[in-house]
């Protein structure tokens, strides 16, 4: 495919308005396997860090299963693999000795669902980092509410911290996960189809957040909503059928695709 | 055409809606006289219970032991000895069913040696308990030489057992996989996800089958005939016979004497208010659970 003669032109483009731009991760000819079905094929893709890459496209066509291979969480179930590179500051995350507990705290992952844990808000944020690190009170007090903040949640629930994260609202739950995500403090943050089971002010809320969080991490975000990858993302790659058909800064993607495919995705006439 | 039909104006609708009212009044009517005829039976088994029971209920059926033919006397030991013997079966058979559970719902999925287990469990959850107290016999009490309520408790266990391991895989395979992902994808290796995220969210599933295994024991005969028989007098010693209300009752129930029977409701009806407060206990759990929305 073209996606990789394409990042040189891109990111002059982006160095032009930015300054520096690092690839945080390479996907390197990238092909995944459900048991005997081909869901991914052959895939070449840069992800930078302090920018937000969206992956659209139809369901079914590999979106999700291409953000579930960056933190690897398809190694929980058997008859799925992954063949080909995928590096993560230069190092291949699908080595068979990367330490899959570390990785994961290094690439942190929102879902579609908001899956608070059956505990308090203050746990649910404060467990991710009480698999790393032994605070004392006080700077695990600090750390939570600096998660909490970052997210814009800590005003809705700083009084209620003991409350169980299942009584929250949909929308907050979701903040809550990506607190709960980005108290670890991770390089990369995977969000896949965060916002599709909230309302709009929660959606709105929730892409605020994502342009908030930008500067300090590497982001991912699987959307079927194509105002929302125009809306957060930097670079947008569109997949169709398990292939990456066009990989590109999203402002090109969405005013001149270069391909027919996504075109007609973009205006709507299929998927 | 369609529009007429449907209507209750006309002679062929009103034919159909009419057959449909008849046959949904006979449907309901048995029904409600099924649900009725089952009914029946427990108010009226409660209801022989609580006159000839309550009468046997006194302070000196919890102070006072067995007593022999014509004198007066309680159930303490009895009492005691069910106490004794069941928390010790439960304490031998619930981690076991927990882990064995834990091992179907989490690791084992898809393994034969899961289904194989998956298999037997439930052909021990619907033995016939006397079977149990057989087999405990012949491999506990027989290489011992005397009757113990170590096996009691032991077999008790082989009860439990079953139980909790279905209702464990069960409320575990209820636990959204989204939640382990969730907690697998911050890097928590395997068993703390389990630990600390399957359990607690399963956690009043998990309870209710505990509560309810109690219940399934606590009135159990057959298993502790053959295994800690029972006991006349006062004992705490586990290596010996120890009494037992449902042997007590047994005994008792079956017996000439008037005081022995008398003892037999009243210890009858101790253990049905003890299953019946485990039952509603669990069920306030279970909604409990529920209402947290896990």
């Amino acid at each position: 495919m073209t996606a990789l003669s394409m990042t040189a032109e891109q990111s002059q483009a982006a160095l032009a308005t930015d300054g520096d731009l690092r690839e945080k991760i390479s996907v390197r000819n990238l092909n995944f396997y459900y048991g005997g079905y081909h869901a991914l094929k052959a895939i070449n893709l840069p992800l930078f860090d302090k920018r937000v890459t969206a992956f659209i496209g139809p369901s079914g066509c590999g979106k999700s299963t291409l953000l579930r291979i960056l933190n690897r969480i398809y190694d929980l179930y058997p008859n799925q693999r992954a063949e080909g590179e995928v590096l993560l500051d230069g190092e291949n995350l699908l080595s068979p000795k990367q330490d899959l507990n570390l990785l994961r705290a290094r690439v942190g992952m929102v879902f579609q669902k908001p899956t608070p844990f059956p505990m308090s808000i203050y746990d649910n944020v404060a467990y991710g980092i009480r698999l790393y690190e032994k605070l004392s009170r006080a700077d695990m007090d600090v750390r939570v509410e600096e998660a909490l903040r970052k997210t814009a949640l800590w005003g809705e629930v700083k009084d209620k911290l003991r409350q169980s994260g299942l009584s929250l609202s949909g929308g907050q739950q979701q903040r809550l996960c990506i607190a709960r995500a980005v108290a670890v403090r991770p390089a990369v943050l995977l969000l896949d189809e965060p916002t599709s089971a909230l309302d709009p002010i929660s959606t709105s809320k929730i892409e605020e957040l994502v342009d908030e969080l930008k500067p300090d991490y590497c982001i991912a975000i699987v959307t079927h909503n194509m105002q929302q990858a125009a809306r957060v993302s930097d670079f947008t790659a569109f997949m169709y059928l398990g292939e990456l058909v066009e990989y590109g800064a999203t402002d090109t993607i969405f005013t001149a695709p270069k391909e027919e495919k996504t075109e007609q995705y973009i205006t709507g006439r299929f998927g | 055409m369609a529009i007429t039909d449907m209507s209750p104006g006309t002679n062929f609708a009103m034919g159909r809606y009419k057959r449909r009212k008849i046959s949904n009044t006979i449907t309901m009517g048995l029904a409600i006289g099924a649900a009725a005829f089952g009914l029946l039976w427990l108010v009226w088994i409660l209801a022989v219970l609580l006159i000839n029971g309550l009468s046997a209920i006194s302070v000196s059926l919890f102070t006072q032991m067995t007593p022999p033919p014509g004198s007066a006397g309680g159930l303490l030991n009895a009492i005691f000895g069910s106490l004794v013997m069941t928390i010790l079966g439960m304490a031998i058979g619930t981690p076991i069913g927990i882990m064995a559970g834990t091992y179907l719902a989490e690791y084992g999925k898809g393994t034969k040696l899961a289904e194989v287990t998956r298999f037997i469990n439930d052909i021990l959850l619907s033995a016939p308990s006397i079977i149990v107290g057989l087999f405990i016999y012949t491999v506990l009490v027989v290489p011992m030489g005397h009757f113990s309520a170590w096996a009691g408790a032991v077999s008790l266990a082989v009860l439990v057992i079953p139980v909790v391991v279905r209702t464990t895989e069960d409320m575990l395979n209820l636990v959204p996989g989204s939640l382990r992902e969730a907690a697998a994808a911050l890097g928590a290796p395997r068993w703390k996800v389990i630990v600390q995220v399957t359990y607690r969210a399963a956690r009043s599933g998990i309870m209710t089958g505990i509560l309810l295994a109690v219940a399934r024991i606590s009135g159990e005969t057959a298993p502790l005939l053959f295994t800690a028989l029972n006991n006349q007098f006062w004992s705490v010693d586990m290596n010996a016979p120890m009494a037992n209300l449902p042997v007590t009752i047994f005994q008792f129930a079956l017996s000439p004497y008037e005081d022995w029977q008398r003892l037999a409701w009243g210890g009858s009806l101790l253990i049905t208010v003890a299953i019946l407060a485990l039952n509603i206990g669990a069920r306030m759990l279970a909604s409990i659970g529920t209402k947290k929305g896990q």
